[in-house]
């Protein structure tokens, strides 16, 4: 199994360790419930470094992110920012979703998911080559995210000035954004090990909490924010995935892998919701949600430690109303549906 | 391994048993709650009923999945931990002392003898 560099740091630390698409990485150190409430109201630190990192090298770079994606680097160009976007095939079918940073110096850099690093590196390689753009995969840095309302104390000697969402703070050899995947104020910092770990051991021994794979993803569910592989993939588009908001048609002119296909399929029938139930029992993936006219499925649930009740995605018809049903061991229970980000739309009931 | 844990027989499915003068309580091992984590609910069996050996009585969830439990013996459920219906966590924090879940009145005591040792259990849990 593959390892981060962190990972004796993680069992010295009690980590519960699993295997999550071939890494050894820890789930929880005791207590997911505890990571989860830290994280929404201190800070915690979580080892990402199974992602990975690709570096941008040559002229055409932004030519080439321009045709590559389908949200348009024009947006950030120039300025110390970051841009999530899905990654598609031509027809429209998301390969992966990622951030790229602009790191200063006409450079870029994309995060993707650890699932598909191979995957990414044959696929960037390749429509990177007519452009002339290098794509150097950085597979032994470090990628920690500190994240938490309290985030900032922890950071604040490590940047000149505060930075606003989605800025980049980018020096030779660290790079400090404020992205994250937990719908709270947070950071990112990418390095090489021997930097990383020393930020890694400044944060706990600053007793900040790290945090394991499961909280990871109860946080980023209650922030409404999708997982490659769970939530969609290839046989999804960015419409029934919501994010059509990263589609970006503004410049007429401009060709992106996808384009074509998803002019025809914009008007997809299919919508990725929010639901919550108060009945007790958690609706996991691939359970079937029942509407009005219609069926759909659970593509992730989870018991919501911030809201404590179940919360989840399905994919369902737009037009789905308000209310659906599934079965539970057995039993009927009832759906509402909202808004993905939980964050916002469980916000008046806590 | 606690001492209390030594006295305790299980199934392989990860319940403990163990006999109170002929009423036989039911837990799930400290090896289950760590692989479940986080138990944020329970389903406990009617007073009264009665079950079979290896019948599905009682469910276990945790933020990331559910999990039956068990009867390992036949007969008639005396008692269950009402506790546990809010308290859920007790299960995490003292799986084998205030974390049971019901009592048993069993038709064959015996039954109790095709259970695992704690030995043979330890080992089977870290395969």
């Amino acid at each position: 199994m593959k390892a981060t560099y962190l990972n004796s740091k993680h069992k010295d630390l009690g980590g519960f360790m699993v295997d999550f698409s071939g890494w050894e990485m820890p789930l929880h150190y005791g207590s997911q419930l505890n990571e989860h409430n830290e994280v929404r109201t201190n800070v915690g630190i979580f080892d990402v470094s199974h992602m990975a990192v690709f570096d941008l090298d040559g002229e055409k770079q932004e030519d080439f992110l321009r045709f590559l994606l389908p949200n348009d680097i024009k947006k950030i160009n120039g300025q110390n920012k970051a841009m999530y976007s899905p990654m598609l095939n031509y027809e429209g079918g998301i390969l992966d979703d990622l951030i790229v940073y602009y790191l200063g110096n006409k450079s870029f850099r994309i995060v993707s998911n650890c699932a598909t690093r191979e995957k990414n590196l044959s696929w960037l390689s390749k429509i990177a080559e007519p452009f002339d753009v290098g794509i150097d995969f950085k597979s032994d840095y470090s990628i920690l995210a500190l994240q938490g309302p309290n985030s900032h104390k922890f950071i604040k000697s490590h940047i000149e000035k505060d930075i606003s969402k989605f800025s980049v703070h980018n020096t030779d050899d660290v790079m400090i954004a404020s992205t994250g995947y937990t719908g709270e104020l947070g950071y990112e910092i990418i390095c090489d090990q021997e930097k990383g770990i020393k930020f890694w051991n400044e944060f706990v021994s600053n007793d900040v909490q790290p945090i394991g794979l499961a909280a990871r993803d109860t946080l980023r569910l209650e922030a409404g924010l999708n997982l490659y592989g769970t939530d969609m993939d290839q046989t999804n588009t960015p419409y029934d995935s919501n994010i059509g908001w990263t589609i970006d048609f503004n410049d007429k002119d401009r060709d992106f892998i996808g384009k074509k296909a998803l002019e025809e399929k914009k008007d997809s029938k299919k919508i990725l919701k929010g639901f919550y139930t108060e009945e007790r029992g958690v609706l996991r993936g691939g359970a079937e949600v029942i509407f009005k006219g219609g069926s759909g499925v659970v593509t992730s649930g989870t018991w919501s430690p911030t809201f404590k009740k179940n919360i989840g995605f399905c994919r369902v018809d737009k037009n789905c109303g308000e209310i659906g049903s599934a079965v539970l061991r057995d039993k009927k229970i009832t759906l509402k549906f909202c808004n993905t980000n939980f964050l916002e739309s469980l916000k008046q009931d806590v | 391994m606690s001492d209390n844990e030594k006295n305790l027989k299980f199934l392989d499915s990860h319940e403990w048993a163990r006999d109170d003068d002929g009423v036989v309580t039911v837990g799930i091992s400290n090896h289950a709650q760590e692989l479940l984590g986080d138990i944020v609910y329970v389903e406990l069996p009617q007073i009264g009923s009665n079950v079979s050996q290896k019948d599905g009585v009682a469910i276990v969830e945790s933020v990331k999945a559910a999990s039956d439990v068990y009867s390992p013996l036949t007969g008639e459920i005396v008692e269950i931990n009402e506790k546990l219906s809010d308290n859920p966590e007790i299960i995490n924090s003292s799986p084998y002392e205030d974390g049971w879940f019901f009592k048993v009145k069993p038709q064959n005591i015996n039954e109790l003898d095709e259970m695992l040792d704690s030995d043979a259990y330890k080992k089977l849990s870290e395969e």
